[in-house]
């Protein structure tokens, strides 16, 4: 890859995709190539919002290509609740560390702090905006289970606040994919994202309910609706069953379908799918240990 | 002159001697325009406005004279996303020295304000704001957040 950072999606061709994917392909098989190929390497994480999985996930990837992390703790105990600016944070964490993974409430904050730093940095999400990182294991877990081209998807929930839809989508803009969005009004994708897709050549189809398109689908990317997105729980409730997929709900789905979550679930996936050949969402989870690696080699390889 | 009834106009808005006037403004705008420039009067400079004079090339158009003023790069870019048709004239000793139409830059920078309350430019972050300019908006760089009407709100205190 020719990028020095990883912040959107959007910065990715099909060639830079495909080189990561590859490459997490070849990790995945042998793991042990790369075992210690970093010893010494530290990878900054500065999470400026919790994500275990997101966090873990990066811990173990840079622990198994044999370096180490370090982190700046809790925001709590850190000074930024003193009020040091991130892009204080980052140049101070820069001086130690090779590379830096950031996960900021605040939309483009990687890209500012991106204009701070020398080492790569790669956007573990910033707010409503990007998580190009989970949007690689996405691609890497559609690819092994329904390729890439030729695709039929279903991205359906919250697509409005979701950053793991709006990464997805600029990606498969570089595919023969087909995408549908699946979503109660209030939470369609934003319109700036909608006209990003419109300006790839994209189409863009959206639909309120599943049923429209559940056949037809290869993937279906289902996303959480959160409470917190509605003035009362009334409204609340009266979108959330609509969006909720069990073994009944897949029953109109062809048998090759693909059901996959960025996780963590609440209850838009009932358990009695986990155990069937449609659910992919743990597989998907544990991608994001070799995607994640690959993302580090080739971030690290090339600035070094 | 372009517009036949140019006499008209410069009986309408008195002559300077050296200064910008900003002619073809979109009607309506000379209030975005002075806006823009930081123009509100209080620093005493002589500024004569006209609006919705009739226009061929505009069917009613906008005319802001500023005494003693002459506009910068930056300015003009701005004025640009509010008054892409404005032709700038630079007048010195009552003769128009340059003419030029305004041109919309690629980027503007540290003019408008996002009005994304979430974005990392609207917090005490040492960030500039920057947005990218498109045929029918703006654009900021940051947060991604489109703007389509109501630009010169955005512009900075
Ligand atoms: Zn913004």
């Amino acid at each position: 890859m020719r990028h020095d950072h990883l912040i959107t999606s959007k910065q990715l061709s099909r060639a830079d995709i495909e080189t990561v994917l590859d490459r997490a392909a070849e990790i995945d098989a042998d793991p042990e190539a790369v075992a210690g190929k970093y010893a010494g390497t530290l990878l900054g994480l500065l999470f400026f919002e919790p994500s275990t999985r997101t966090k873990m996930s990066f811990e173990t990837a840079m622990k198994r290509l044999g370096g180490d992390v370090v982190d700046m703790g809790s925001i709590e105990s850190s000074s930024v609740k003193k009020g040091e600016t991130l892009a204080d944070t980052v140049r101070v964490i820069e001086g130690y560390a090779d590379a830096l993974v950031l996960r900021h409430p605040r939309q483009g904050a990687p890209k500012m702090a991106s204009e701070y730093v020398d080492v790569p940095l790669v956007n573990a999400g910033d707010g409503a905006g990007h998580h190009p990182s989970q949007t690689l294991l996405d691609l890497y877990t559609i690819r092994e289970n329904a390729g890439l081209d030729d695709l039929t998807i279903g991205i359906m929930g919250d697509l409005k606040y979701g950053r793991t839809v709006h990464s997805l989508a600029y990606a498969l803009t570089n595919f023969d994919a087909q995408q549908h969005f699946i979503s109660p009004e209030s939470l369609q994708l934003p319109r700036e994202v909608v006209y990003d897709l419109h300006q790839e050549g994209a189409t863009v189809r959206e639909h309120d309910d599943l049923d429209d398109v559940l056949p037809t689908l290869d993937v279906l990317y289902v996303t959480r609706i959160q409470r917190e997105r509605f003035p009362d729980e009334d409204e609340y409730q009266k979108v959330a069953g609509q969006y909720q997929i069990d073994l009944e709900t897949l029953e109109a789905a062809s048998d090759d379908l693909t059901v996959m979550h960025p996780l963590p679930r609440v209850d838009e996936i009932a358990p009695d799918v986990d155990e069937t050949d449609h659910a992919s969402y743990f597989e998907q989870a544990h991608n994001g240990v070799p995607v994640r690696m690959a993302l580090l080699d080739l971030l690290l390889g090339d600035s070094a | 002159m372009s517009d036949s009834n140019a006499n008209d106009h410069k009986l309408r808005v008195s002559k300077i001697r050296d200064g910008t006037v900003i002619d073809h403004i979109r009607g309506g705008q000379a209030i975005n325009v002075l806006a823009i420039l930081g123009i509100d009067g209080s620093r005493g400079e002589e500024v004569s406005v006209g609006m919705n004079v009739p226009s061929d090339r505009l069917a009613r158009k906008d005319i802001v004279k500023v005494e003693g003023r002459e506009l910068s790069q930056d300015e003009v870019d701005v004025l640009s996303l509010i008054a892409p048709d404005a032709t700038i004239n630079i007048v010195r000793d009552y003769d128009v020295e340059a003419k030029h139409r305004v041109e919309r830059p690629d980027v503007v920078e540290g003019v408008l304000e996002c009005p994304n309350a979430d974005c990392i430019t609207a917090t005490d972050e040492p960030v500039t704001s920057r947005f990218e300019v498109l045929e029918d908006g703006v654009r900021c760089d940051y947060c991604g957040t489109i703007v389509r009407e109501n630009i010169a709100e955005l512009i900075r205190e």
